[in-house]
């Protein structure tokens, strides 16, 4: 083994430098031409950051679209799910809750036709994205209180879908706080 | 829906059509062949200088462990105490706490063994310079360390009768140099320019439309999980790991992750068959690997895609499958898909939280872990798989009377009970674990010097049982995803699965190591009419049964008390 000791310390040491520094400086710099810079890509609306593209933000006036349930309150300085098992009572019963709040702040809706999405939480607890479903599932209620034609506000969503990738690779995405800016700015 | 299933099977499709390359690329680095990369000659050759090394002294298998372990043993002591006193160190623009004893010897052994078993949580847990210095170069020299070790079977299969099995320090540093690096900034500019912060800026805060002020975590995540796939590790750089939104931000992010983790795996089996010269050897043993994902692969997506049966009984119609614990950009068949490939290759990274997925899902999860050999982690898979080769050899030799015989060599007992006890210990320090585990919590629930063990379980029942069979599962497979409601974040996790981690990484590399080493050693017989066909259909269903049964007789009785106990009560 003592043979092999010296060899190992400097060879570390060397590659700590190369794989720990040289490297993600090296991506650091690249990334000043990228979208964001590197520092994470952020949206600005009527001359301030009002949030990052792709981080979850909390809407509670019925006005708006609603993004899905986080288990950290879509505080992004932490991150996570619930971790409750399929059949766990007490997660149940949070289901059952939201089902409830759901239906009593969107009455038109069926209860089949909520999305799942919609009542479970999010992996990170800060999923930016519905899927055009649940976005059209909220369309009576935001229609309503802004007194804006359901139709509009369908092509309004339908405007700020991503489609799947080349249009047959992976689901749909309406990304909320873009689609609730587009929605301000209709005036 | 049918978009997901083809985003699935474009995503493999496109793995096995940059394998192939990669693989003979690999095949001509160990052969020291002209590569485009030989450019990179000079730095290794002033690293040697430097490190006082001769990369031609050819070495025999026990020096290769020997100067393996060595260097393994100064990245944990370095790694240990750079966690210890990250408060102390530079790059910490949050001001996070360094890490407490038992924690960093957990984090330090997990990144060390290529695992990954995060008990911590990498937005308040852990530092920039512990995160780049620490954790990302480990998973770059324990991932080379598992290639290395892998290449010197190779040799050893493919000579007639030798020691001499090349340099450890050579293979090594070239894997570095030649492979993991240059594909890593490849992946690691594709993320860039989809938007995944690269840059040493610390936390940022932002006033939101309605007027909250939130916090925004960020810092150097692209190259970081670059080479969390690319080596088959799989620590997140935020505690969401790949499902958090700057850790995988878009579909395409999500096909890079999951091209890059499964790549180097599959590459490596056919570099087997390039590198040996018995392409059909290792057609047969893809194959079966193949076969293996396929049956864990269907039940997770159909699982997942239709549904939480429990919140269908309320009367929600679930078109887009079980969402909890999941993202709507990658839907849930490409989070089953996700999580079949995770555990077969002991990746361990997740893009949607295994704890929440179907109970059956879950079986598939800890099947992957068990079995750990279709394609598996970087080097080690194969290793893996090598050892039930080993034994199905000598079971064939036993129902056909011959002394058995492989690559030429014959198979002897001291092989077959190195094989046996690498066989055997996976369910041992899975099932002591778990045991021990459940023993702690129902007859001393109240013990304070760790975390109440009462408070262990995120969920009742069946599935608490569950949780803790997979966190042993996970750190035996240097896996390290986990059924993360686990509060594991105490002195008893800590320190039993950090044993856990060292006992099921470093003996079964050197195992097979050994029994190639030895075989190699032996007097080559050629082969004859009566010689056992390795290369065979027949011999890769014998390999399967191995695998099937070992794996159902050891594991069935566990598997029962937990997810399938579940499944059935649901």
């Amino acid at each position: 083994m003592k043979k092999y000791l010296w060899p190992s310390i400097k060879l570390t040491l060397l590659l700590v430098i190369v794989l720990g520094g040289l490297y993600p400086l090296f991506l650091a710099a690249v990334a000043k031409l990228a979208p964001g810079k590197g520092d994470g890509v952020t949206v600005t609306h009527n001359g301030r950051v009002v949030g990052y593209e792709n981080i979850a933000q909390k809407f509670t006036d019925d006005k708006y679209f609603q993004p899905r349930p986080s288990t950290v309150d879509y505080n992004a300085a932490s991150s996570g799910g619930s971790n409750k098992s399929a059949g766990n009572p007490d997660y149940l019963k949070t289901v059952q809750a939201r089902i409830d709040t759901f239906m009593a702040h969107n009455p038109d809706v069926k209860k089949e036709d909520i999305p799942a999405e919609l009542v479970t939480a999010s992996a990170s607890g800060l999923d930016p994205h519905l899927s055009p479903e649940a976005a059209y599932v909220q369309i009576p209620r935001v229609a309503k209180l802004r007194g804006i034609p359901a139709d509009r506000l369908k092509q309004l969503v339908d405007a700020n879908t991503k489609p799947p990738v080349l249009g047959v690779l992976g689901v749909a995405t309406v990304n909320v706080l873009k689609l609730n800016i587009a929605l301000d700015d209709l005036k | 829906m049918t978009t997901e299933i083809l985003g699935v099977i474009a995503t493999y499709g496109i793995t096995l059509l940059l394998a192939w390359p990669l693989a003979r690329y690999i095949v001509k680095i160990f052969r020291g062949e002209r590569t485009w990369s030989d450019f990179m000659a000079p730095l290794e050759r002033l690293f040697f200088k430097i490190s006082g090394i001769n990369p031609h002294e050819e070495m025999n298998w026990k020096q290769h462990l020997k100067a393996m372990l060595t260097i393994n043993l100064v990245w944990f002591v370095y790694a240990f105490f750079a966690l210890m006193f990250q408060d102390k160190l530079p790059l910490n623009p949050d001001g996070n706490p360094g890490q407490s004893a038992d924690l960093a010897f957990n984090t330090a052994i997990s990144f060390v063994v290529n695992c990954n078993l995060q008990h911590y949580s990498g937005e308040a847990g852990v530092t920039y310079f512990t995160q780049l210095f620490v954790l990302a170069f480990l998973q770059f020299v324990s991932a080379a360390t598992g290639i290395a070790a892998l290449v010197v079977v190779f040799k050893a299969m493919k000579e007639k009768t030798t020691t001499q099995l090349g340099n450890f320090w050579d293979i090594f540093l070239k894997t570095i140099t030649r492979i993991l690096l240059p594909i890593s900034i490849v992946i690691a500019l594709i993320f860039i320019f989809n938007g995944m912060p690269a840059s040493f800026a610390g936390k940022d805060t932002v006033l939101t439309m309605q007027g909250d002020t939130v916090n925004v975590s960020r810092g150097p995540v692209a190259g970081f999980v670059a080479i969390k796939h690319l080596g088959t590790n799989g620590g997140g750089f935020f505690g969401a790991n790949s499902a958090h939104p700057l850790e995988n931000v878009n579909y395409v992010t999500w096909m890079t992750e999951m091209v890059a983790q499964v790549v180097i795996p599959i590459a490596m089996v056919f570099a087997l068959g390039m590198f040996i010269q018995r392409k059909k050897f290792a057609y047969v043993i893809f194959g079966i690997m193949t076969i293996g994902m396929i049956c864990l692969l269907i039940p997770s997506m159909q699982q997942e895609m239709a549904g939480n049966p429990e919140i269908a009984k309320m009367g929600i119609h679930q078109a887009t499958g079980a969402m909890e614990g999941k993202e709507v950009r990658f839907g849930p068949a490409a989070t089953g898909y996700w999580s079949t490939v995770t555990t077969i290759i002991s990746t361990g990274s997740v893009c949607g939280w295994h704890d929440s997925t179907m109970p059956l899902t879950g079986l598939m999860q800890l099947l992957g872990m068990m079995l750990n050999c279709f394609y598996g982690g970087c080097g080690v898979g194969i290793l893996n798989y090598y050892i039930y080769i080993i034994i199905a050899v000598f079971i064939s030799g036993l129902m056909v009377g011959r002394t058995p015989e492989f690559m030429g060599h014959k198979l002897e007992a001291r092989e077959v009970k190195i094989a046996a006890l690498i066989t055997l210990l996976s369910p041992f320090l899975i099932l002591a674990g778990t045991a021990l585990s459940s023993w702690v919590l129902s007859h001393h629930p109240d013990i304070n010097w760790a975390v109440k063990p009462s408070a262990w379980l995120n969920n009742p029942g069946y599935h608490g049982f569950s949780e803790m069979l997979y966190e042993y599962t996970s750190a035996n497979a240097n896996n390290g995803s986990g059924f993360e409601g686990l509060g594991d974040g105490n002195i008893f996790w800590n320190v039993s699965t950090g044993f856990v981690l060292i006992l099921g990484r470093f003996l079964p590399i050197i195992g097979p190591v050994a029994i190639a080493g030895l075989m190699a050693s032996k007097k080559y017989v050629p082969e004859s009419a009566g010689t056992l066909r390795t290369d065979s259909l027949t011999f890769g269903a014998m390999t399967f049964a191995v695998i099937v049964i070992l794996t159902a007789l050891a594991y069935f009785p566990a598997l029962a008390l937990g997810p399938i106990a579940e499944y059935f009560s649901l």
